[in-house]
């Protein structure tokens, strides 16, 4: 046998589960390993429960196939699912970065002291992010809305993750969700008490320890009864990461008359031209529309990851309740997207609307894929899907994949689809009134996805907007 | 301003445009005239920089720069205009948004400061008077879903706001009705001065009723064959295009 076979055998014979001290855990997935990363956290017995049995359900699952997407099996068992958060290697001036990335980081206009900020460049005290958000976070506090990390919310609020963890995405709903169950890290918790109006848009960068979260990230937010909330994720900024795989579960829950606006910005590394590197992105994001004419809007921005797969959906439970989804998906090079939503109705009277927005340049593939569906019981239910394509050049591709279930006959239902490609025309008449070729597939791309920007957070949509603009440099010869 | 020494282009190894001579100073008003396929629009794209023809020889001067040197853009920068036959929809894009980054693109190359937002609404009101569009064509997406006449209309808009030195207007008559046709050739005139110049490139002599040209000439077959002032234009419309081909037969290549 092997030198380095036999002594990672007898380290797992051993187990680790005593060894606390060690920052980080063998490499493949056991329960040994669930009850280190539950251990690790300090965290309450419910929790190792729940991992636990999210655990024996992921051993009985299989990795999903159905997708349009093309990527080698992944072997679970060459991830590190734990690793103490290991501080980055701190830089002392912007000289030091990545010359491609600072450049990058200049076409989006992002200020100095965020350059620093996100490329890890030690910052005055006064600037330092953390100082914002601890004045953010007292101003919240003072409003009764709870916005810190999951383990925090363990810890501090035990009762609250244990009334809703995993009532909208449960552990048994889909081979990657189960992974996340399992071994979630880190995420986000929200709670707005109910008539609350947060009076700011919430966003993970405004959240101490917001680094770090990993590649098992687990997001629930919940809105009582009439209260309002934007939540922003994710940055403009391209994130690097070591990890492969990332697998993300996000839950959503709104009471009566509540509204969630959850806006995404993804901009991970989609790997080099040729498809090498790259981050996959398998994530599980979901609203439940609990109560009377409640509200979700999910709306997202996706150009990053080598292959994105991610269906934010809602359930219109609630009578009256609404669920939209906006979406712009850019895909260049060799990136493969499968994205789309689910609405399912429950309630009567409840509506839906779907805005479904690709791109493709290069080598990608683009795919939309939505269900909409309606229950025997949901009256006068209400759909409206739109899911358009636009081709950048002859080697990428794009399709849609509406799938339709209705079971109530009052039900009404439309879906319309467009492709086409962006005009050696409109390009021209662009150039002939002094715009360059590529200012002129900025505005045209921008126009396309106006009706998804205009749901943007005002200042999220222009960085959204520069984001397409770089992330289709050179991709029109 | 402009001159155009024998310039040959082809497409798809057909040739169009057989040894084009013209000569135009700025303050005056050009007709190039001509039966359908004779070339004129090709004329106009190829000044205009459109990529998929083949420029087999020949010189065009733009006020002592050598046009066809440069991108479509630049030749747009350094104040060349094309109003186009079928002007481009581009949803989502509203015209006013458009016409800012097309307006301190040239700003920029002229080396002049951008407009800000209040700056560029005030010219926007003078120039839409000046043109008499309505507020709302400028604020919907550029082109989209607008009629023949209101396609036209903007072109000239967006004309007043490049205020180029030289325009082309390309049949900028075809699919207006007389009134729509009277309001596009007030903004033309209103907008002509000594030191810009027009070509206008039309079938039918109706619209130079209202532009009245300096020149006129005919291009028959990929060549002018045949320039002079506007009783040229009348002497067609009364007679058409017929004595032109038939004075031009096709001569066999020696
Ligand atoms: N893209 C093209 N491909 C092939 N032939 C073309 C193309 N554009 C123009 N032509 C040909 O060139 C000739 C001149 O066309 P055009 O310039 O449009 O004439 P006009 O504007 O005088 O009607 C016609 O015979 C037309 O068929």
């Amino acid at each position: 046998m092997d030198i380095l076979d036999k002594v990672t055998q007898a380290e797992y014979k051993y187990g680790f589960v005593s060894d606390i001290e060690s920052d980080a855990a063998p490499m493949g997935l056991s329960e040994d390993i669930v009850r280190f990363i539950s251990a690790k956290k300090n965290e309450p017995e419910f929790m190792l429960e729940y991992r636990l049995k999210a655990y024996n359900h992921w051993l009985t699952m299989e990795v999903p196939k159905w997708q349009n997407v093309n990527f080698p099996d992944i072997d679970y068992q060459k991830i590190i699912y734990y690793s103490a958060p290991k501080p980055k290697k701190v830089l002392n001036s912007l000289d030091e970065v990545d010359p491609e990335l600072r450049a990058t980081f200049e076409k989006l206009g992002i200020s100095l002291d965020e350059q620093k900020r996100l490329s890890n460049v030690a910052v005055d005290a006064v600037l330092d992010s953390v100082s914002v958000a601890t004045t953010f976070r007292s101003k919240l506090a003072e409003l009764g809305i709870i916005f810190c990390s999951f383990s925090e919310a363990v810890k501090d609020h035990p009762d609250l993750v244990k009334k809703y963890l995993g009532t909208v995405v449960p552990y048994t709903d889909n081979f990657f969700a189960a992974l996340n169950a399992a071994v979630f890290s880190d995420g986000s918790f929200c709670y707005i008490p109910q008539g609350v109006r947060c009076p700011m848009e919430l966003s993970t960068y405004f959240r101490i320890n917001a680094a770090n979260t990993g590649q098992f990230e687990r997001t629930l937010l919940i809105a009582e009864a009439g209260s309002y909330v934007s939540y922003l994720e994710g940055c403009t900024a391209p994130v690097r990461d070591e990890n492969q795989l990332h697998a993300a579960v996000v839950e959503l829950i709104a009471m009566d008359r509540a509204h969630i606006k959850y806006s995404t910005v993804q901009n991970w590394y989609p790997g080099d031209k040729n498809g090498k590197g790259g981050i996959y992105n398998f994530v599980t994001k979901r609203g439940l529309c609990a109560g009377v004419e409640s509200k979700i809007s999910w709306t997202q921005v996706e150009t990053g990851s080598a292959i994105t797969w991610k269906y934010p959906g809602c359930i219109l439970k609630g009578d009256g309740s609404i669920g939209e989804f906006y979406s712009v998906a850019l895909t260049n090079n060799c990136q493969q997207a499968d994205t789309g939503t689910k609405m399912i109705h429950i309630g009567k009277n409840t509506k839906s609307t779907i805005i479904s927005k690709g791109i493709s340049a290069g080598r990608s593939n683009n795919s939309y894929r939505g269900l909409v569906k309606i229950n025997k019981n949901a009256h006068n239910a209400r759909n409206f899907s739109q899911c358009d394509s636009l081709l950048m050049g002859d080697q990428c591709g794009a399709n849609t994949f509406p799938y339709l279930e209705v079971d109530n006959s009052t039900a009404t239902v439309e879906h319309e689809a467009t492709t086409s490609k962006i005009g050696e025309d409109q390009i021209f008449y662009c150039n002939q009134r002094g715009i360059s070729t590529e200012d002129a597939i900025g505005l045209i791309v921008n126009g396309y996805c106006k009706e998804v920007f205009n749901q943007l957070p005002m200042e999220f949509a222009v960085e959204a907007q520069k984001l397409l603009a770089v992330s289709l440099e050179g991709s029109v010869g | 301003m402009l001159s155009i020494k024998n310039l040959r282009v082809s497409i798809e190894d057909k040739e169009i445009l057989k040894g084009i001579e013209l000569n135009i100073k700025a303050g005056e008003v050009h007709a190039i005239m001509g039966p359908n396929g004779s070339g004129k629009s090709t004329l106009a794209s190829v000044l205009a920089g459109r990529e998929e023809y083949t420029i087999t020889s020949g010189e065009v001067d733009f006020d002592g720069i050598n046009l066809l040197d440069l991108a479509p853009e630049e030749r747009a920068r350094e104040g060349l205009f094309l109003a186009f036959q079928y002007p481009v929809e581009i949803p989502g894009v509203s015209g006013a948004t458009f016409l800012k980054t097309a307006v301190n693109e040239v700003r920029k190359h002229k080396g002049l400061e951008p407009l800000d937002a209040m700056e560029f609404l005030n010219v926007m009101k003078e120039k839409m008077q000046l043109v008499e569009i309505d507020k709302s064509l400028i604020s919907r997406p550029v082109n989209e879903g607008f009629s023949g006449g209101e396609k036209k209309r903007n072109e000239i808009f967006q004309m007043a706001m490049l205020e180029p030195k030289l325009a082309i207007l390309d049949e900028t008559d075809s699919g207006l009705d007389i009134d729509a046709l009277k309001i596009v050739a007030n903004g033309v005139n209103k907008l002509k001065s000594k030191d810009n110049a027009v070509i206008v490139i039309t079938h039918y002599q109706r619209l130079l009723d209202f532009i009245v040209p300096d020149y006129i000439h005919v291009l028959y077959n990929g060549r002018i064959v045949k320039s002079g002032t506007r009783e040229l234009a009348l002497e067609l419309e009364e007679k058409g295009y017929d004595w032109i081909k038939a004075e031009n037969k096709e001569v066999p290549a020696v």
